[in-house]
């Protein structure tokens, strides 16, 4: 019996010519670029900010003061520079927020991604795509100046009827009756900024369900209901999270928005309805204008606070992303 | 009833679309829902709800309670079929009011403060409360489009140069630089102008322009690039292998073959990072600030932009003043809007040409496929 020899591949070696190493050299720093400048980022913030860890420790992420002793002199000794700088109510502040506006955006971008991909009719279908993409790029200054001017007033209703009805519940509780400047009217504009991001995630993903997939369900007697629940969702479900992270990753870096809506107070609350809150972004904002060298320090470090949380859920978002991507 | 054969040589046969929703029942669907928002606007004449939430919130009600009242005489699955389908389409209602209501607060808002001069005149002569007809924003365009300008130039080239990675060298950096671009996206703006200000301001001792520019490259950079790499996977693999196949390089191949095939993809790059970055308000407000007049030199010190602009007049807080702020957001409004026109217009045109392989260098040095 004689053996079939199977032939091996051949070897294939590319040989990159001198000037294909230079291009590939010039192309291959361009792109890591973005690298290096996301690794000033943090090294600066690090550094600029270690004399605020150094002095507060730990304390600059639980405290709840924030206390600026004024401009001195470099070397001026003459007395005692008593600053404390913690932004404990900021950090919780800013999830505050943002878990509301997650709370309405995530159902209310589902729901928008559905529509568009499987109940709109074909005839404003493009129309419909573009105004999402539109809704993406409206600064949020204006869903700032938008929020306070217009939706407030609306707001401030939703926040009342809350309030009366669930009031015997402590986080609808208030300690006085003026709503015009609690997190949960915050939070509303924060979801109406949120929402096209997310939504256009999942519209994104929604769209890329396999079409026979979606045609053996109605083949085999589903309803449209059916077809999503069995196979676009599911089929989506890794691409929603991914997007609902992004729009987390924003909601909490969020700054105009929510310095026009705000009230920054430095006290822990827990009442969404209570005219207290803030978050880290935009009290940055706040405090800059007239800030000391020291007070300067500690701002970057909680530049840096913030730039940790929102990294951490970029990351997962577009680690998501990636892993769920078909490649091309 | 027969079974019609269509015989070979017969004319065109219109194709049937028996799941087609009727006209007449299309007709009654749009006279059904005008009932609906008559009867809601009753509702909130008679009852607490009131304003247009109330209405919103009445006609919603009222649509689901009809389709549940004639969902009961369904079966289970068309009943579930019906609720979800009034229920994703008021969630979706819902989702695109606040989208619609800036539009249209901004425009009936803003209007009032627009006249022939206000975007040619400053704020040097005028208070901030002065009558509208004094004034304008001239001086905060020119701002916001030297900055983004100088983010352009700095992140266009930086943009497609990455492009160029992901899609042409695929390094063993491919996945890496991916990954640190979608998470650049995330980099909270008021950090990247913290980053700016601790580095570049505070080095040249003066706010700048200059800063504020590179403080928005920051924020355009994944943008461009992200962009920049979906539009080069639409060149088509054919096109570099006849590249490579007249003896072409990789180099002369990326650069004089895939690159001018997607000029117009790339144009649309840059511009949806401008249309994303123009309305960046907090890294400005911690590099450029405010100015009130013209201004040219980016490394002269503070700079006027659209944003800072609109912020500093919605700050001040007077009637005049808040009015301006929303004419300046009108203008801004509006450059988004242009960019964004554009940037569609050209991109849909480079994804043809690009799917069809017939871009001007495709045909001119290779050949047309």
């Amino acid at each position: 019996m004689t053996t079939v020899e199977t032939p091996t591949p051949r070897e294939m070696t590319v040989i990159y010519s001198r000037a294909d190493r230079i291009f590939r050299g010039i192309v291959t720093a361009g792109a890591l670029t973005s690298l290096l400048l996301l690794g000033l980022i943090a090294s600066f913030l690090i550094f600029r900010s270690a004399g605020t860890f150094r002095e507060f420790g730990l304390n600059f992420i639980t405290g709840t003061e924030w206390f600026s002793d004024g401009f001195r002199e470099v070397g001026d000794e003459s007395r005692p520079d008593n600053s404390v700088f913690s932004i404990g109510p900021m950090i919780v502040g800013s999830l505050v927020v943002a878990t509301i506006a997650m709370l309405f955006a995530i159902p209310l971008s589902i729901g928008g991604a559905l529509y568009i991909e499987f109940y709109a009719p074909r005839s404003i279908y493009r129309v419909l795509v573009a105004m999402l993409d539109l809704a993406a790029a409206i600064p949020s200054l204006i869903f700032g100046l938008w929020g306070i001017e217009i939706f407030t007033s609306f707001g401030v209703r939703w926040a009342t009827l809350l309030n009366d009805r669930l009031g015997f519940i402590p986080i609808f509780s208030v300690e006085f009756e003026n709503f015009g400047r609690s997190p949960f009217v915050a939070g509303c504009v924060l979801a109406s900024l949120v929402v096209p991001i997310t939504t256009s995630v999942a519209r994104e993903v929604y769209s890329r369900t396999p079409r026979d997939l979606i045609d053996t369900c109605y083949a085999l007697g589903g309803s449209k209901w059916g077809a999503i629940r069995s196979v676009v969702m599911p089929y989506g479900r890794s691409g929603v999270i991914a997007g609902a992270m992004l729009g987390l990753g924003r909601a909490l870096g969020e700054t105009v928005a929510i310095y026009l809506m705000l009230n920054l107070v430095f006290k822990y609350s827990y009442q969404v309805l209570d005219s207290t809150g803030g978050n880290v972004a935009s009290m940055i904002a706040l405090k800059f204008g007239e800030a000391t060298d020291k007070e300067i320090s500690a701002l970057i470090a909680s530049g840096l606070v913030l730039f940790v949380i929102t990294l951490i859920v970029n990351m997962i978002a577009s680690n998501i992303v990636q892993r769920t991507t078909p490649r091309a | 009833m027969s079974n019609v054969v269509q015989s070979p040589d017969s004319a065109t046969v219109e194709p049937q679309r028996p799941w087609a929703v009727k006209r007449a029942v299309r007709a009654t669907n749009a006279g059904r829902l005008a009932v609906f928002a008559a009867l809601a606007a009753g509702i909130t004449l008679v009852t607490p709800l009131a304003n247009a939430d109330g209405w919103a919130l009445a006609f919603l009600v009222v649509n689901l309670t009809w389709t549940i009242a004639v969902a009961v005489r369904l079966g289970a699955k068309e009943r579930r079929d019906a609720i979800v389908r009034v229920v994703v389409s008021s969630l979706a209602f819902l989702a695109f009011v606040p989208w619609l209501s800036i539009f249209v607060s901004t425009a009936l808002k803003g209007y009032k403060g627009l006249y022939p001069g206000y975007l040619f005149n400053d704020m040097r002569i005028t208070s901030y409360d002065d009558e509208l007809t004094f004034g304008g924003v001239g001086h905060a365009v020119v701002g916001s489009l030297i900055m983004v300008a100088i983010a352009t130039i700095l992140t266009l080239p930086l943009g497609i140069l990455s492009g160029i990675y992901l899609t042409e060298v695929r390094g063993r950096l491919t996945f890496m630089v991916r990954f640190i671009v979608q998470s650049m996206a995330g980099v909270p703006s008021v950090v990247a102008g913290l980053f700016i200000f601790a580095t570049v301001v505070q080095s040249m001792g003066r706010y700048s322009g200059l800063a504020g520019g590179i403080a928005l490259a920051v924020l355009m950079l994944p943008t461009v690039s992200r962009t920049a790499e979906e539009v080069l996977k639409l060149v088509p693999d054919d096109l570099r292998s006849a590249g490579y196949a007249l003896g072409a390089r990789q180099w002369r191949t990326a650069l004089m073959v895939v690159l001018p095939t997607v000029k117009a993809g790339l144009t649309t790059a840059a511009i949806l990072g401008i249309a994303r970055v123009i309305g960046e308000t907090a890294p400005l407000l911690l590099t450029s600030l405010n100015t009130n007049g013209f201004m040219w030199n980016p490394i002269g010190g503070t700079l006027g932009s659209l944003p800072t602009y609109i912020f500093a007049m919605f700050m001040y807080g007077s009637e005049f003043s808040v009015a301006r702020a929303w004419s300046g957001s009108v203008v801004l409004l509006s450059i988004v809007l242009f960019f964004f026109v554009l940037a569609r217009r050209l991109g849909g045109r480079s994804e043809k040409r690009a799917k069809a392989g017939v871009g001007k260098a495709a045909r001119t040095s290779v050949g047309t496929k």
